[in-house]
């Protein structure tokens, strides 16, 4: 059973064509790996997920129903979470500040209802004991390393039941032994039964955590298979054109 | 495994007394209490009760619109025109007050102004994207010139039927012989701490200093809250504007003129960080209390009156180089 899925997705700005005719489902507990250059079109998509943008075309379905988004914070509402590139972090809070922005927990009634900082604290701390991450809920992100920044931007996204992560380049700017925290972060996700796209350009990552690749080249979807199916090869020569379509 | 991660995740890395003294309000305040016990034994002036009360009355006026900077500077912007709204809010109190109207229409106009301007200021910088500091140096100009066209320039000295209660409100001592101006500081004071660390409110002005962008994509109503933050920069300057006017007992236009630097030193050597996404209540009162100190500290030891600027200038830069200290040495 598909938890998302895309049929016809286009879309223009003016006379560009950014996303043409992208079909695809995505199933729950499945991680997909989007792949393309740049400018191929793959940021739209998943903006259009995201609730950025309108398709100028086509629909997308969750769950079965119809969805339409009008803002980002909107998709949320839906379970559809997005982890953004550079991660939306603020230096100057805390790690437990930072995964509760926008929906912080509060006591109390009425008017008066404060900040219940304990439960935020507490709640932080045990996510990020399920994402297996070194984090402290009362450090400031300032002081943090690339994947302690990156497990608060995760742990954002298991607040509520999440059905869907989008994940934008989150291995780009970070060292190696920080990637491998990261490809494990997105297991956990996947463990829950969370469906996962992540978006990157190397290689090897969608190849270590990715159940499926999907590549687009100028706006289409070229091909749509199982990772086990494809290979780095393959890959490379959809991305540039080299392989026209599989 | 498993119990290493328990324990670093429980962890505190910083605990209260190193927090403490890792912040640069806390050595303000040393310098501060340094600064009067030094006075003390080096002047017979200082610590007596009329020289304490003058300088706990004249430390809030700065105090209290520094509270509103504050907020203004911790969401990384700044509101110029504070002294020119606290002119401008004197003023209509004392006109509307001298036109036979009752203490309560004149506050309830004067408080009408402040927020309508910082309202003005903060639409202009949240939904038409100026820069606060273009748009607030407009208003500087602006609202005392609307004070001089309201009072044709004239000094206001006469309040009306509520003459008599206006002055007890703002020259009075109320509460054991603590000047009233100060009882409103403090409980304003306490008023912003609260909402700073207590509140939605608070934590969203934080996020916006720390990253506008991330606060918007996570949801926060960012222009919403910048629109408030400005009007409670405005506010803070007509409620010391209307204090201010008690006590002196007459309105000119040129007063508050100059005083919005002395507010943002006040801010800044309490340790808010005019790149936004840092700073507190109580650093506002001690960097006022800093300046006021060293302003009397300076007429008692018989020191010219012209070294006021320099001895003030060298203590804003002074406060912030220790933090420039701190964080060289955390990025080593």
């Amino acid at each position: 059973m598909a938890v998302l899925e895309l049929a016809n997705i286009s879309k223009h700005f003016g006379a560009i064509q950014a996303v043409s005719d992208v079909s695809l489902a995505l199933d729950a507990g499945q991680v997909v790996g989007l792949m393309g250059d740049n400018g191929a079109g793959k940021s739209t998509l998943v903006k259009m997920i995201a609730g950025n943008f309108r398709p100028s075309h086509g629909t997308m379905r969750l769950d079965g129903e119809e969805l339409v988004l009008h803002r980002p914070v909107e998709a949320r509402k839906y379970g559809i979470e997005i982890v953004y590139q550079d991660l939306a972090l603020c230096n100057n809070l805390t790690a437990a500040a930072n995964v509760f922005l926008g929906r912080e927990l509060r006591r109390g009634l009425g008017p008066l209802r404060i900040l219940d900082h304990k439960r935020m604290y507490k709640r932080a701390g045990e996510i990020f004991r399920e994402l297996k991450s070194e984090t402290r809920p009362r450090d400031l992100v300032k002081q943090m390393s690339g994947g302690q920044r990156q497990a608060v931007a995760i742990a954002r996204t298991m607040l509520s039941e999440a059905k869907i992560v989008l994940m934008d380049e989150p291995t780009a700017a970070i060292s190696v032994r920080q990637v491998a925290e990261v490809l494990n972060l997105i297991r956990e996700l996947r463990d829950r039964g969370i469906a996962v796209i992540l978006i990157s350009h190397r290689m090897p990552d969608v190849f270590d955590v990715a159940d499926r690749v999907i590549v687009m080249r100028r706006g289409r979807k070229v091909a749509d298979k199982p990772i086990a199916a494809s290979s780095p090869e393959e890959v490379t020569g959809l991305i540039t054109g080299a392989i026209e379509q599989v | 495994m498993a119990a290493t991660l328990e324990r670093t995740i429980e962890h505190r890395q910083q605990t209260w007394p190193a927090a403490l003294l890792a912040s640069q309000t806390f050595w303000v305040l040393i310098a501060v209490i340094f600064a009067c016990i030094f006075l003390s034994f080096a002047t017979d002036s200082f610590a007596t009760a009329k020289n304490l009360y003058n300088i706990t009355r004249n430390v809030t006026f700065v105090a209290i619109i520094a509270l509103g900077m504050t907020l203004v500077i911790i969401t990384g912007g700044i509101d110029l025109s504070v002294g020119s709204v606290l002119c401008l809010c004197s003023m209509v109190l004392a006109v509307v007050m001298h036109a036979g109207y009752s203490i309560e229409v004149g506050i309830a106009a004067s408080i009408g102004t402040a927020l309508l301007i910082g309202a003005f200021n903060g639409v202009m910088i949240a939904y038409l994207g100026f820069p606060p500091f273009v748009i607030t140096l407009g208003m500087l100009s602006i609202a005392r010139s609307l004070a001089m066209v309201a009072s044709n320039n004239t000094v206001v000295f006469q309040f009306g039927p509520d003459h008599d209660k206006l002055l007890a409100l703002g020259g009075g001592a109320w509460f054991f012989g603590i000047a009233n101006p100060v009882l409103y500081m403090v409980a304003l004071a306490l008023l912003t701490g609260f909402v700073l660390r207590w509140t939605k409110f608070g934590r969203y002005v934080f996020a916006i200093g720390g990253n506008e962008q991330a606060a918007t994509l996570t949801g926060v109503p960012v222009r919403r809250i910048k629109v408030a933050v400005y009007m409670i920069s405005a506010l803070a300057a007509g409620v010391a504007g209307i204090i201010q006017t008690g006590w002196l007992g007459a309105v000119t236009t040129n007063i508050g003129a100059g005083m919005e630097l002395q507010v943002i030193a006040a801010a800044v050597i309490g340790g808010a960080n005019l790149a936004g996404g840092v700073g507190t209540a109580s650093g506002a009162l001690i960097g006022a209390a800093l300046i006021e100190v060293i302003r009397n500290s300076l007429g008692l030891l018989g020191i010219n009156a012209f070294w006021q600027g320099t001895f003030i200038g060298g203590a804003t830069v002074l406060a912030v180089l220790f933090d420039r200290i701190r964080n060289f040495r955390q990025s080593e």
